[in-house]
């Protein structure tokens, strides 16, 4: 059985700022980013859907320590977000002001950037580039 | 089913980057383990290794195999577990489900790593694999960053201020160091400060340097024998009474449990289960405090506190000795070290010199009959608890 949706295909429709997801016939639930089975059902009878890229944050950290190939990065935030069709995402925020980045974030809207993602080149252990979604602040 | 038994272990010191390879550390502290339980290289059936990142600190993947044949044990089958952090338990209990089912019974079971011969900007790259390479390492995402993000949703979910919550992780930080300062074999030993805590140097937002703990070399080992080969053994085993198991998928997957980690509690309610007791049972606990946030997370699922309160337990003594379950009297991951190969074979030999009384006397939990170590692999992808008691 051959995955609806890969990771290839995923961050393909990701670099060019479009966030996929899977649909279930059976339940409705949408499961992002890609299984192979609904991730609540467990169902196979999945469609690819495009996703709004809205969304609040559940939970984030302004991270200092990166690692190895990607120190250039730092500081950064990475936030974990409750999509409006319910999955949750990691992503990162365009914010990376401490005095901003606390836990008052937290159950702020975001919506995916219109700059695109940000796309991690890839190292010699990654066989290939990943993108990532790019949040901002509603 | 057949009864096993810890019959004997050992552990290398746990230490910063040092020159012994992955096949030195392990024979050296097999051959320990082996000469503590009466059994010799001739006596060991299988060998049960738990290692992740061999094969990027030393250039040595198959490290079970030569150091198999590097203690004697040419020939038996040995075995490498890889579960992120947890593989040593995974390794125990795999070995433990072989010993019960009347296959084998004596085997040798223990774990090693060279984690901070990595350095660590490529520990830290390395151990992130274990987090999802598709889907959350590309956002930079670093295991102080997958606990700092349960760290605020902890203070979010039990409505409890960031600064309170701070103050509650420093405090198991500041016990776990007072613990390790008597351990001998730990890597950490020093006395550190709530206020030292609070103005360690910030990893990742709320976690400061004091609440992660360190990059580690090590081993640790264990014997564990059958029914019918402990009598010839010792008179002091220590019985294996329940195991768990249980897996996760990705942070983002846990969305319904986060902050607590699902695969703990189906893990624990396994071993309880098949053990017989619950957490008012248990004397002694050595869990998964890779970060003192990890701790409070951990003590709640496993039973010992209210969900939201295990902060105020630890305040109040009630995780350290003399308190309601005694915690990590190790010193815990926090000061004893994490060599990640090696750390669930190292909490099986303390609750194992812990209930035959024979730790040093600051750190000993005065008259523990039943203990249990919780571990965890990655962000709750592979979690094992085992449960032991005394069996003389």
């Amino acid at each position: 059985m051959e995955s609806k949706l890969t990771f290839e295909a995923y961050n393909k429709a990701l670099k060019k700022n479009k966030l996929l997801g899977l649909s279930c016939k059976d339940c409705t639930a949408i499961t992002a980013p890609p299984r192979m089975v609904c991730s609540e059902c467990g169902g196979t009878n999945l469609d690819i859907v495009e996703l709004s890229g809205k969304g609040t944050i559940k939970t984030f950290t302004l991270n200092s320590v990166a690692a190895e190939g990607r120190e250039c990065e730092a500081p950064y935030t990475i936030v974990l977000v409750e999509l409006a069709e319910g999955p949750w995402i990691m992503g990162n925020l365009m914010v990376i002001d401490p005095e901003v980045v606390t836990m008052d974030i937290i159950g702020k809207k975001v919506t995916m950037g219109k700059l695109g993602p940000k796309v991690f080149p890839g190292d010699k252990y990654s066989a290939g580039d990943s993108a990532r979604p790019l949040f901002n602040l509603e | 089913m057949k009864k096993v038994f810890v019959v004997g272990g050992a552990q290398s010191p746990f230490t910063i980057a040092q020159q012994k390879t992955q096949v030195e550390l392990f024979s050296e502290t097999a051959m320990d383990a082996m000469a503590s339980s009466n059994v010799k290289s001739a006596d060991i059936q299988a060998i049960f290794m738990g290692n992740v990142l061999g094969d990027f600190s030393e250039g040595q993947a198959m490290v079970q195999a030569f150091a198999a044949e590097s203690i004697g044990c040419a020939g038996v089958p040995a075995n490498r577990y890889e579960g992120a952090c947890a593989s040593a338990s995974v390794a125990v209990r795999d070995a433990f489900m072989w010993v019960a089912s009347g296959f084998y019974d004596i085997v040798l079971v223990g774990g090693v790593e060279r984690a901070a011969s990595l350095g660590t900007p490529l520990a830290t790259r390395t151990f992130a694999m274990a987090s999802d390479r598709s889907y959350e390492f590309p956002s930079g995402l670093t295991f102080p960053a997958v606990f700092a993000m349960l760290a605020h949703l902890y203070a979010k979910t039990y409505d409890k201020p960031l600064q309170q919550v701070k103050e509650e992780m420093a405090t198991v930080s500041v016990q776990s160091y007072k613990r390790g300062l008597h351990n001998e074999m730990a890597q950490m030993r020093k006395e550190v400060t709530i206020e030292q805590c609070l103005s360690s140097f910030m990893v990742s937002t709320p976690l400061q340097l004091h609440d992660c703990c360190p990059f580690s070399d090590g081993a640790a080992a264990v014997i564990l024998a059958s029914e019918d080969a402990v009598k010839r053994l010792t008179a002091k085993p220590v019985q294996i009474i329940g195991v768990g198991q249980a897996s996760a998928g990705p942070l983002h997957s846990q969305k319904k449990t986060l902050p607590r980690i699902y695969s703990r509690e189906l893990s624990a309610k396994q071993a309880y289960g098949m053990a017989g007791v619950g957490p008012k049972d248990i004397d002694v606990c050595e869990l998964h405090d890779c970060f003192s946030i990890a701790s409070l997370i951990a003590a709640e699922s496993l039973g010992f506190f209210d969900y939201g309160k295990s902060g105020e337990a630890w305040m109040e003594g009630q995780a350290d000795i003399g308190g309601k379950v005694a915690i990590n009297p190790s010193g815990g991951l926090k000061s004893r070290g994490h060599p990640i190969g090696a750390t669930g074979a190292a909490q099986v030999y303390e609750i194992f010199r812990q209930l035959r009384a024979e730790v040093e006397t600051q750190r000993q939990v005065p008259d523990a009959k039943v203990g249990m170590t919780d571990t965890l692999g990655g962000d709750g992808g592979t979690l094992v608890n085992i449960i032991m008691k005394r069996g003389w």
